[in-house]
Parts: C-alpha cells; sequence; structure tokens
C-alpha cells in the first residue's frame, strides 16, 4: 500500500524530471534533424556525383586531347556515344586491349547525339551512334559494326498472332484500347512506351511515322529488360525493345512472343538478312576527312571492331552481325 | 608563445570539419543552379508549370516542360507511404517497447534493423516481378500510384519504427513509474504518458520517413509505371521527379538535359522545405 503522501511526492518531482528530460530529448532531436538532412540529401548528391564524373571526365578528354596533339601517337582511344553500342564497343575494347599491349580503349555512353557532339568537338576519337547519320550530319563518315532489330512483344498467352502497322499505330495512339478490337481476349491494352531520348523509342516514332506527344503510353520504361519484365508480368501489355534481348529472354523461359512486322518474322537471322523492316545500323563514327579509315588506333579499332573475329562478341550482346 | 593544448586543435578541427560540411551543401546548390541556368533562362521558369506537357527532347523551342505532374505524383506518393507507415511503424514500435515479451521484442528489433537496409532496387525488383502482376490483374495496368505507394510505404517502415522505437527507448523511467503509482493500466499509460512525451520523436520519425520516400528512385521508377500525367485516380501511372532524372539523364542533351537539374533544384528545395518543417516541429515544446 503506497501512502497517499508518497503518490504526491512523485507527482511533484513528475514535472522537473520532465522538464530534464525533454531538454535531452530536444538535443537528441537535433541530431537526428542533422541526420535526416543527410539521408534526404543522398539522392541529389549521386545526381551530382555522375555529372561531376562527367565533368572531370571531360576533364580528363580535354587533357587528353591536348596531350595527343603533342605526342605523335597517342596510347588511349576514346569512344563516346550511343549507350546501346558502349557495352558491346567495351567488350570488343578489351580484346583490342589484349592484342595491343599498353593500349587503352576508353568506351563512354551518353547517348548516340553525345557520339556526334564529341567527334565534331574533338572530344572523343570515335563516335558510336545506334541509327543512321542525319542529312545534318554529313560531315562525318560512319562504319556499321552490327545491326540492332526493335521487335513488337506481347505476352506468350495473348491470342493475337499479327497485327498490321496500321493496328500497331492505332493502339499506341489510344484508337484501339481494348484487345477484342484487333482479334485478341476482352481485355483493355496496356501500352508500354519508352522514356523519352532513347534511341529506341526515336526508331520506333520513325518507323511508324508517329509523334511521341500523340502516344498514349500506360507505362514508360527506361531499359529493354524492364520491358521485358514488364510485358512478362502483364498478360494484357505490348512494348518493344531489342529483338536480341526479346529472343534470348523468349528462349529462357520467360513469358514473351514475338509479333511479326509488316508480314516478316522477328529474329536475329531476319535482321541480319536485311529483310526485318525495324532494325538500326550500330555505328561507329569520326571525321570525314578521315575516311575510309582514322590514323593510328583508331582506325585499327574500326577494323578490328568490324572483322569476322569479333562476330561472336556481337552475338553475346544479342546484336546480329553484318555477314555470316 | 604558442602552446597546442588538445583542446585548440581539437577546436580547430572540429571548426574545419563543420565548414567543409557545410561548403559542399553550398556548391551542391552551386552547381545545380549553375547546371540549371542556361535551361531557365532559354526556357523561362514559368513554362516548368505552365506548358501543355513534358516532352523536352525537342529543345527549347519546340519541347514542352511542364513540370506540375511530376511534383504533384512526388507529393501523393511521398503522403500516401507515410500515412500507411506512420500508423504501422508506431504501433509495431510500441508493440515491440511494451507489449512483447523481451525476447521477442529484441528479435522483432533485429528484424526491422534488417528490413532497413535491404537496397532499395530489390524492393523495386520484387515490386515489378510480384506485386504490379498481382496489381494488374485486379486493376490494369498495375504501375500504378497505388503501387508506388506500397512499395514506398514498406521501404520507410522500417525508417518510421526504428526511430519510434529510439524515442520510446528514451523516454525516462520515470514517466513509466509514476503512472504505475497512479494505478494507470498499460493502455492508459501509452495513450495518456507514452505517445505525448514521445511525441516530438515520433514527429522526428515521420519526417526521416518521409525524407527517404521523396528521395527514393529506382523501387519508385521500376513500379510507378511513368507516365507523366496528372492522375485521376489511385490505379493510375505516374513518374516522380527521381525517376524522371533517372529516366531521362543517361540520354539528355542540352535543353533536355538542364531541364532535369532543374528537376534536382526543385528536389532540393522539397528538401529544405522539409528540414525546415523538422527543424520547427523539434522546436515545438514536448508537453502541450
Amino acid at each position: 500500500m503506497i501512502p497517499v503522501a508518497e503518490v504526491a511526492r512523485l507527482w511533484t518531482m513528475r514535472q522537473p524530471i520532465q522538464t530534464l528530460a525533454s531538454t535531452a530529448t530536444a538535443r537528441r532531436q537535433h541530431v537526428q534533424t542533422l541526420a535526416s538532412s543527410a539521408t534526404v540529401w543522398r539522392q541529389p548528391i549521386q545526381t551530382l556525383a555522375s555529372s561531376a564524373t562527367a565533368m572531370s571526365l571531360l576533364l580528363v578528354l580535354l587533357l587528353a586531347g591536348c596531350g595527343s596533339q603533342t605526342s605523335s601517337e597517342s596510347t588511349t582511344v576514346v569512344l563516346t556515344g550511343s549507350s546501346t553500342v558502349a557495352p558491346l564497343m567495351s567488350e570488343i575494347g578489351k580484346r583490342f586491349e589484349q592484342t595491343h599491349p599498353g593500349v587503352r580503349v576508353d568506351v563512354q555512353s551518353g547517348g548516340s547525339s553525345r557520339g556526334v557532339a564529341d567527334v565534331r568537338r574533338g572530344l572523343a576519337d570515335i563516335g558510336m551512334v545506334s541509327r543512321a547519320l542525319k542529312a545534318d550530319e554529313q560531315e562525318l563518315h560512319a562504319v556499321t559494326i552490327a545491326r540492332d532489330g526493335i521487335g513488337m512483344i506481347v505476352h506468350r498467352d495473348n491470342p493475337v498472332a499479327v497485327l498490321t502497322d496500321a493496328q500497331i499505330v492505332d493502339i499506341f495512339t489510344g484508337q484501339v484500347q481494348n484487345w477484342n478490337e484487333v482479334g485478341g481476349n476482352d481485355a483493355p491494352i496496356t501500352v508500354v512506351n519508352k522514356a523519352e531520348g532513347r534511341s529506341t523509342l526515336e526508331l520506333f516514332l520513325q518507323h511508324f511515322e508517329l509523334d511521341n506527344q500523340a502516344v498514349q503510353a500506360d507505362v514508360v520504361i527506361g531499359d529493354n529488360e524492364q520491358g521485358v519484365k514488364t510485358v512478362a508480368g502483364n498478360p494484357h501489355a505490348i512494348g518493344y525493345v531489342s529483338i536480341g534481348t526479346a529472343e534470348y529472354d523468349a528462349a529462357a523461359g520467360v513469358p514473351i512472343r514475338l509479333l511479326p512486322l509488316g508480314g516478316v518474322e522477328a529474329s536475329i537471322a531476319n535482321v541480319q538478312n536485311g529483310s526485318f523492316p525495324l532494325s538500326r545500323p550500330l555505328n561507329l563514327v569520326f571525321r570525314e576527312q578521315d575516311a575510309p579509315l582514322p590514323q593510328g588506333l583508331a582506325g585499327a579499332l574500326v577494323e578490328f571492331a568490324r572483322s569476322p573475329a569479333m562476330h561472336a562478341t556481337i552475338k553475346e550482346q544479342y546484336f546480329v552481325p553484318l555477314s555470316p | 608563445m604558442f602552446r597546442f593544448r588538445p583542446d585548440t586543435v581539437l577546436h580547430w578541427t572540429l571548426r574545419s570539419c563543420g565548414l567543409f560540411t557545410v561548403a559542399v551543401v553550398l556548391m551542391i546548390l552551386g552547381f545545380l543552379l549553375l547546371e540549371s541556368l542556361p535551361t531557365l533562362q532559354h526556357v523561362g521558369a514559368g513554362r516548368f508549370f505552365s506548358d501543355a506537357s513534358w516532352h523536352p527532347a525537342a529543345g527549347a523551342e519546340q519541347g514542352t516542360f511542364n513540370l506540375v505532374p511530376m511534383i504533384v505524383a512526388t507529393l501523393l506518393t511521398t503522403l500516401g507511404a507515410v500515412l500507411v507507415a506512420a500508423p504501422l511503424g508506431i504501433g509495431s514500435a510500441l508493440f515491440a517497447h511494451f507489449y512483447a515479451p523481451r525476447l521477442l521484442g529484441r528479435a522483432y528489433g533485429k528484424i526491422i534493423e534488417l528490413l532497413a537496409g535491404i537496397p532499395s532496387v530489390v524492393y523495386g525488383l520484387w515490386g515489378l516481378t510480384t506485386l504490379v502482376p498481382l496489381v494488374a490483374q485486379w486493376q490494369p495496368p498495375g504501375a500504378s500510384l497505388f503501387t508506388a505507394t506500397m512499395i514506398l510505404a514498406i521501404m520507410i517502415l522500417p525508417t518510421i519504427a526504428l526511430f519510434a522505437g529510439a524515442a520510446f527507448e528514451s523516454l525516462p523511467p520515470e514517466h513509466w513509474q509514476a503512472a504505475e503509482a497512479l494505478g494507470l493500466s498499460r493502455g492508459r499509460t501509452v495513450i495518456s504518458v507514452v505517445l505525448p512525451a514521445a511525441r516530438s520523436g515520433l514527429f522526428t520519425a515521420i519526417i526521416l520517413g518521409t525524407g527517404r520516400a521523396v528521395g527514393e528512385t529506382m523501387a519508385v521508377l521500376m513500379v510507378a509505371g511513368n507516365v507523366v500525367q496528372n492522375p485521376s485516380g489511385l490505379f493510375q501511372p505516374v513518374r516522380t521527379i527521381t525517376a524522371n532524372i533517372a529516366l531521362e539523364m543517361a540520354y539528355a542533351m542540352g535543353d533536355h538535359r538542364g531541364a532535369l537539374f532543374v528537376c534536382g533544384l526543385i528536389l532540393m528545395g522539397m528538401v529544405i522545405v522539409l528540414v525546415s518543417i523538422a527543424e520547427w516541429g523539434s522546436r515545438s515544446p514536448v508537453h502541450a
């Protein structure tokens, strides 16, 4: 039994104790607030870090450029451009380094436009461009090392076997919103589109003469793998990805199916023989005055990249070598 | 003449550490401004809020630069995630501290710590391959505001639970003893004593969770659908500002790239507002 006086004493003690406690809490709060700022700033810092890296690389490139002017032969070949071509050229670069001791092949992605821009400004020896050169890029010379096809994919369980170009346009512009309008089940169509700026998107829009503002997408994806996973997880989705990736995944049991385009089956073989309508060249570009091949190591690398010895490497990256 | 006492050395070392930290933050802000300023001049700040849509790849003249749907999406997913995760996180911390047997409470703490340590991309991949198809069966296309909110809620839940737990732990035992002396039941004590006393700690826990939700990128990118639009329902796809930067930065040139730095600037602004709220919240009196 606690006496009433004791309870009263405890009760009066409560106030000063709480004041002390609140001071301690307030101090801890401050530390936590600092910690929270650190956490939430992490994201912009990462973005910045990548830009900072890009900038420092630019600086290194500039320095390298100055160096190559003074010395007669540079030991570093710099390639920048298409993120589609970059992994392939990294692989080819490694092989090249093995056969040419002391040589370094520096591959940086950043998009086809960067490849063109960097070659123009002399920041890169070779640009990687995953499309044909445009009319205003004719002062550059392109050497095709491989091809890449883009195929429409649907879920394996989707009964639709063929879509005409007009039907695909209608689906992507929202004119057709249900699969039963194009001979499928009664289900709403999920349109999977690529993010702004991607070269796959550019090529897709160009082929179907579409404006990206007219596309009514339900999902927008980044890379091919995300596209395959999105369609594999949704029986009513339709999207487009690199044929090499799609063919590999379909063979590995991922529930997706490639649709023929313009009556031509979407396969690596048809991309190779040029009959598949939606395909693109993967180009290495350099200045026209250096044609047919740039001098020194850059020229040797271009020749090496399109030699038959590299066909196996190209296939490993799910691209299509030029001739068998 | 000169005597280097440990105090003086430590004083100056710590002072320079502090200055360096501040300098880093200011440099980040300066760099963001430097990168986005040309685009802000070409495009004009107003167009980021008044243009018809987000199609920046065509450049300053033909492109459109409306960021409002993405700001809205960021706020909605964050708010939704906090609304789901805060009661769950605080509730589970209360259970572990005041209701669970000692051993279970300790095991619970370890599990929550583990949950907090899982990289966000793992949550994203799980969301993309499991949660999105599940939601798609019910409400196509599956990748949506709802799915993104759920993934974010799961991700910030351990943050809120851990910090709420820390807030409960730091309460002086006298509170509990006094409540017990007054003969209050356990439920009454939790509601009338523990929760009010830990209020500012819980507030910080929620703000920390909010900060994580605002900055989260990869997981949201994989489950939100990424269509730039003002959602008209819970199951519409949306794109957050962080996902926008991650999706397009690798391919952006010129003003498109600059516009992404403007996104970074807006994100920074949101964080500054959030930190200010946290600062204001932790200064408010603990006992009303």
